[in-house]
């Protein structure tokens, strides 16, 4: 059952991804990330990492994607008013994707069916065994990477002040 | 500007403290003024079911007297509609007959009077104006309606019931 | 997973999704009321005995009237935002316990739906996800004062996000745990965490008005400001999801106000009416006191309501982000230090 349910909701996962790519509306690609990130969670739930489930939801579901749609509902989404693209910049645009096709192919050829992964601990999504291995074994680069975050919002405060002239 | 009165009243205004800043002892003194409205009489008067009293001098709908043996006081004299404001009242004269002479009281008599109730503006003109005190404005309020003719009354809502203690 | 198991739980499903529908409506109602006595009124007493049934006619009110879809709207989005504000308010109640074990029979029954290890994230999940139908309402419809509505109730929804997950992390230092009916069983009788928390459930009570758009945080609804705000153009039934959405989200909201912060269905000599009352009845009475509790909460939203008048908007980003965000951040520290400290000594 767990594999069937897996093929079901990966095949929404592809199909909102592709929307998000392909549809024209702006807001209409940003919904359909949202519901690529639902589709996440679920996947986290199969694999029994309900922490990792809960925080997707919140953190790119309930924050992030809230941030997105709240700076594309103020453009002006109605008229089509998107400036012309120079030649060059077209002609870069065409090598930069078929340097991205390219290497996917590549990529793809090189790739092997993978053993499916079994871990050791079954339960090591639940968030006894997570806090454990995040404070444990993996403290310093929890707390740099924190640190990192926390440069980073020093950053963007920074940029907002005005410059005392 | 120089001030042209020596009244001006210079407003001092504090700083505020640190518990006017924290608002919540604000808060709580304004909820405790709401709820202390729960346990105060009510205002509300349930219109149709109650009715405030109205003032001695309140001029509600018209009602045509009769006299002390049951007869029409109005003479249709006309002297109302001429004193209406607003020429709301309109009158049609008939002659009392022999056998009529129960019903009205003197010779001539309304056989048809209406009233608009929607263009009187109940200013009393018309009860002032009547020699034959037949006309006063005593009566409740106006009911509302759906339909502007049913605003027109005529004697069948206008006169008043006869009285019945010489029975 | 067995057939009766499956049936338990539509069962219990069906009746927590009936009683919050009935409890949405009955708060309309009860708003109505409370406002009333609040300003020396009567309120709605037309409808049946003292309006018992003005819910019922507003209902069909709102059933009958025309429906009105703009001309200009994005016609699929304009129809899901208020399904997605309905939806995102009624599934918060899942994870709540509304009482302890019920033995029927030889079957004991959990009153909760389903009692997930992370239980207060996936309400916090629930709620920052509330905003969506307000915000994919606003812009679908095309007009300007539906759309600062809407962003209006984004950004404030985010900001008062931070100082909620804050207060919830400091309870959460306390309890050690995630799951809701964990939390709740721990605080058994007179244990509970507003004792140790009042700081915490003072943060978490300003950030619940922020969250449910209730007064004196209704900006996006602000009347003097933005006509009817998102729900601006917005008739019939679908107006009707997002005012019944705001209710849903009040009494969800009021419950878990109640679980984390006011022992759930936990009284002070609960012991003693579990033992004399039986297997059904004992749990069965701590569910009234769960739900009391809850009316009180309800009650309290009202009250202020028609007390506090509506922050300016400036006054609102500065109250969340430089007095509850810090507030908080020091409660979560000087819990921490409690904590340490005991756990030393």
């Amino acid at each position: 059952m767990g594999t069937s349910v897996f093929y079901f909701v990966a095949t929404f996962s592809v199909i909102f991804s592709l929307m998000v790519i392909f549809s024209k509306n702006p807001v209409h690609s940003v919904l359909y990330l949202i519901l690529t990130f639902f589709t996440f969670t679920v996947h986290y739930i199969l694999l029994n990492a309900q922490f990792l489930a809960v925080v997707n939801f919140i953190v790119y579901m309930g924050a992030i994607m809230v941030l997105f749609l709240f700076v594309l509902m103020l453009l002006n989404l109605n008229k089509d008013n998107e400036p012309l693209k120079s030649n060059m910049v077209k002609i870069v645009g065409v090598i930069a994707g078929c340097c991205l096709v390219v290497t996917l192919v590549g990529s793809l050829k090189a790739t092997a069916i993978s053993d499916p992964v079994v871990l050791k601990n079954p339960n090591l999504g639940l968030l006894k065994n997570l806090g454990k291995e995040l404070f444990g074994p993996f403290m310093l680069p929890f707390e740099l990477s924190s640190i990192l975050l926390l440069t980073a919002m020093v950053g963007a405060v920074l940029l907002t002040k005005k410059e005392k002239a | 500007m120089e001030p042209l009165t020596s009244k001006k009243k210079v407003l001092e205004q504090k700083p505020l403290t640190l518990a006017e800043r924290m608002y919540l002892p604000a808060i709580v003194k304004g909820l405790s003024v709401t709820i202390s409205h729960i346990f105060k009489k009510e205002a509300t008067i349930r219109y149709p079911e109650q009715e405030r009293e109205f003032s001695t001098n309140f001029r509600g709908m018209h009602s045509l007297k009769r006299d002390e043996q049951g007869r029409e006081r109005c003479t249709a004299c006309g002297l109302c509609a001429l004193s209406c404001p607003a020429e709301a009242i309109t009158m049609i004269a008939a002659e009392r007959k022999q056998e009529e002479k129960e019903l009205y009281r003197e010779e001539k008599y309304a056989a048809v009077y209406e009233i608009n109730m929607l263009r009187c503006i109940f200013c009393g003109l018309c009860e002032e104006a009547c020699p034959k005190e037949a006309i006063y404005l005593d009566g409740p309020i106006v009911p509302a309606d759906y339909l502007r003719k049913d605003f027109i009354y005529g004697k069948d809502k206008l006169v008043e019931q006869p009285l019945n203690n010489n029975k | 997973m067995d057939i009766a198991f499956v049936i338990e739980k539509f069962i219990l499903v069906t009746i927590i999704f009936a009683i919050s529908l009935l409890i949405a409506m009955y708060s309309t109602y009860a708003e109505r009321k409370v406002a009333a006595f609040l300003q020396d009124r009567l309120g709605p007493d037309r409808a049946g005995p003292f309006g018992m049934f003005q819910p019922l006619a507003d209902g069909l009110k709102m059933f009958m009237k025309e429906e009105i879809i703009p001309t200009n709207a994005n016609k699929w989005l304009f129809m899901v935002g208020p399904g997605l504000a309905m939806l995102t308010a009624c599934i918060g109640t899942a994870v709540i316990p509304w009482g302890s074990d019920v033995q029927i029979g030889d079957r004991i029954v959990p009153l909760q739906v389903t009692d997930i290890n992370v239980g207060i994230l996936y309400i916090f999940g629930v709620v920052s996800l509330g905003v969506y139908g307000v915000m994919i309402g606003g812009w679908a419809s095309n007009n300007k004062y539906s759309l600062l509505s809407a962003i209006r109730a984004a950004s404030q929804n985010i900001s008062y996000e931070i100082a909620m997950g804050l207060s919830i992390i400091a309870l959460l230092l306390v309890t050690n745990t995630m799951s809701l009916k964990e939390i709740v069983e721990q605080q058994h009788g007179w244990q509970w965490n507003i004792i140790y928390q009042p700081l915490g459930f003072l943060i978490f009570i300003i950030c619940a008005f922020a969250e449910t758009n209730r007064a004196p945080f209704d900006l996006p609804e602000c009347e003097t400001e933005l006509i009817g705000g998102y729900h601006t153009e917005y008739s019939s039934m679908k107006l009707g999801f997002y005012l019944f959405a705001e209710y849903i989200n009040m009494f969800v909201s009021a419950a878990v106000m109640a679980t984390l912060y006011f022992g759930g269905y936990n009284y002070p000599g609960m012991d003693w009416v579990l033992l004399n009352a039986g297997p059904l009845f004992g749990p069965l009475i701590g569910t009234v006191v769960f739900f009391v509790k809850i009316f009180a909460f309800i009650f309290f939203f009202m009250w202020v309501r028609w007390t506090i008048p509506r922050f300016r908007y400036d006054q609102l980003m500065h109250l969340g982000w430089k007095v509850l965000i810090p507030l908080a951040i020091a409660n979560v520290i000087i819990t921490g230090v409690v904590i340490a400290i005991i756990e030393k000594f």
